[in-house]
């Protein structure tokens, strides 16, 4: 075969299909891939030298703000960490509508997943069909809160506000149409041929590289790896919902996908169970208007966020502020492989690559 | 593999570790507490016979005003067994260097590149060992205790 030069083409930091702030530089040969060099840091915003010097309930907006796409995930990870370690027992009704709250995050973070992905393929028609509809999550958000994106709607031991009268109408309705949003999506996407070529057998992780890289959430199911959070170490109250776990084959960019748009479904299902058994009661535990963790103890709490396992590692001194908290960040690890699925590929899968990894560069750079 | 009683093992290990390690358990988590420079054979023998293959969580510890040193801090849990435990091993402050973990759990590439950027610990071995979140001309490392919120006063390099 005829040798080139190598040469590198830079993709970023500032480009519409790196999600934000990523820069990768990929060292072409012709038009094949050698390799990628991943550069991230461009959104570094410090957040956990911050939280060292905010007290705990201070620092529940800035948790919100790591994952914008799906806020009330990494919120809800955050006051869990906490209410572990100081012992709180939050009121049955607050832990419904937190499983309400977190899984209509995980669908608005997955529909977004699958227009970012039409855009980037150069599908603009899937992309304005899929910001159509999670704008109606949005404003369930804003109902709510009053806030779209970042909510900070949590807080610890349940809720500044239970939820308005005309919430749970809306998101009936919202879950009664996802049948025809599918059909929609089926029509326009999954079932198009040239988006099947573009993603089919491209950017293929096996289970074991996805395992050894710590590749967590929708990435490792695409991989065929049955590892849910909410089913492996059930937190709040996800042990009281069916539900399945949809898994991928090959883990390629088609599997990733497709795990994903059946994952909005799978939400589906568990935020009707939990309307229907959405009980009366308190919205708030009652918490020390001081929030102190005794000296000494550290906890590491985890949840499936919806770009995989979003962990807190907290240490406290014994004084209102985190010693030391740490956040692992599943865009973080998950970006890692993108070298390793995309070396041997032509440089317009490299997109595809970025965009079926699903990362956030808000909680990637943190 | 992944049908062992957890207790046994923790009774293996601290037959084959000896004084080595020190094994206590909280609230939460069981910890095995070891030195530097065993960190490498235990993580070996965690993955390799106990199936804990996966590194979720990798980071340090900033001690030293109350101890002198960095505490390191691994989060593992395996897959198949669904189970937890969590490594933890000191570092002294004057010098911070610890084997890399890479060979054994590969998601250690960047979360050491992450402790070494923001705390300044050296992982041995690592096969690409560059700032990852701040610039690579970058003096300090901003997660570290003298590192104050007003800016690079006492910073140490």
């Amino acid at each position: 075969m005829l040798q080139t030069d190598q040469y590198n083409i830079n993709i970023g930091p500032i480009h519409p299909s790196t999600h934000g702030g990523l820069h990768v530089e990929a060292v072409m040969d012709g038009e094949t891939i050698v390799d990628a060099i991943v550069h991230v840091g461009y959104v570094h915003r410090a957040v956990e030298k911050i939280a060292e010097s905010r007290t705990y309930t201070q620092f529940i907006p800035y948790a919100s703000r790591l994952d914008y796409l799906a806020s009330h995930l990494p919120t809800m990870g955050y006051v869990q960490t906490v209410e572990k370690m100081l012992d709180i027992h939050v009121p049955e009704r607050a832990e419904y509508i937190r499983i309400i709250m977190g899984e209509f995050s995980r669908i608005a973070s997955h529909i977004l997943f699958v227009g970012s992905l039409a855009i980037d393929l150069g599908a603009t028609t899937g992309f304005t069909y899929c910001m159509r509809d999670r704008e109606k999550i949005l404003d369930l958000f804003e109902m709510t809160s009053g806030q779209r994106m970042i909510a900070s709607y949590m807080r610890f031991g349940g809720f500044a506000e239970d939820l308005p009268e005309e919430f749970i109408p809306a998101a009936r309705n919202f879950l009664k149409n996802i049948p025809q949003m599918f059909d929609e999506y089926n029509h326009l996407l999954s079932g198009n041929e040239i988006l099947q070529a573009r993603l089919k057998n491209i950017g293929v992780l096996s289970a074991e590289d996805a395992i050894n890289y710590g590749i967590t959430g929708p990435n490792l199911r695409a991989s065929g790896v049955d590892y849910d959070l909410r089913k492996a170490e059930p937190y709040g109250i996800y042990d009281r919902f069916a539900f399945d776990v949809p898994l991928g084959e090959k883990g390629d960019n088609y599997d990733r996908f497709m795990v994903r748009l059946q994952e909005i479904e799978q939400s589906g299902r568990i935020i009707t169970q939990a309307l229907d058994q959405l009980p009366e009661g308190e919205i708030r535990a009652k918490i020390p208007r001081i929030v102190k963790p005794e000296k000494g103890l550290e906890v590491y709490h985890r949840i499936e966020s919806a770009k995989g396992e979003l962990g807190y590692y907290i240490v406290s001194d014994g004084g209102e502020k985190p010693y030391r908290l740490h956040v692992r960040a599943p865009s973080f690890i998950n970006l890692m492989v993108l070298p390793l699925i995309s070396r041997g590929g032509k440089l317009q899968d490299i997109i595809a690559n970025i965009a079926t990894l699903d990362p956030v560069l808000g909680e990637a750079d943190r | 593999m992944s049908e062992y009683d957890p207790q046994d093992m923790l009774q293996e290990l601290q037959q084959q570790m000896g004084e080595k390690l020190v094994i206590y358990q909280d609230r939460f988590f069981t910890f095995l507490h070891t030195n530097p420079g065993d960190l490498l054979a235990l993580s070996r023998i965690l993955r390799d016979k106990y199936g804990f293959n996966h590194l979720a969580d990798l980071t340090a510890v900033d001690y030293i005003d109350s101890h002198g040193s960095f505490e390191i801090v691994y989060h593992l849990y395996s897959i198949p067994a669904n189970r937890k435990i969590v490594i933890k091993t000191r570092v002294p402050a004057n010098k911070p260097e610890i084997d890399s973990v890479f060979p054994v759990w590969p998601t250690a590439d960047w979360q050491e590149r992450e402790v070494y950027d923001l705390m300044g610990i050296t992982f041995k071995n690592h096969p690409n060992l560059v700032r990852i979140l701040m610039p690579d001309d970058y003096v300090g490392h901003p997660l570290r205790k003298d590192f104050t919120m007003r800016g690079r006063e006492n910073v140490t390099n």
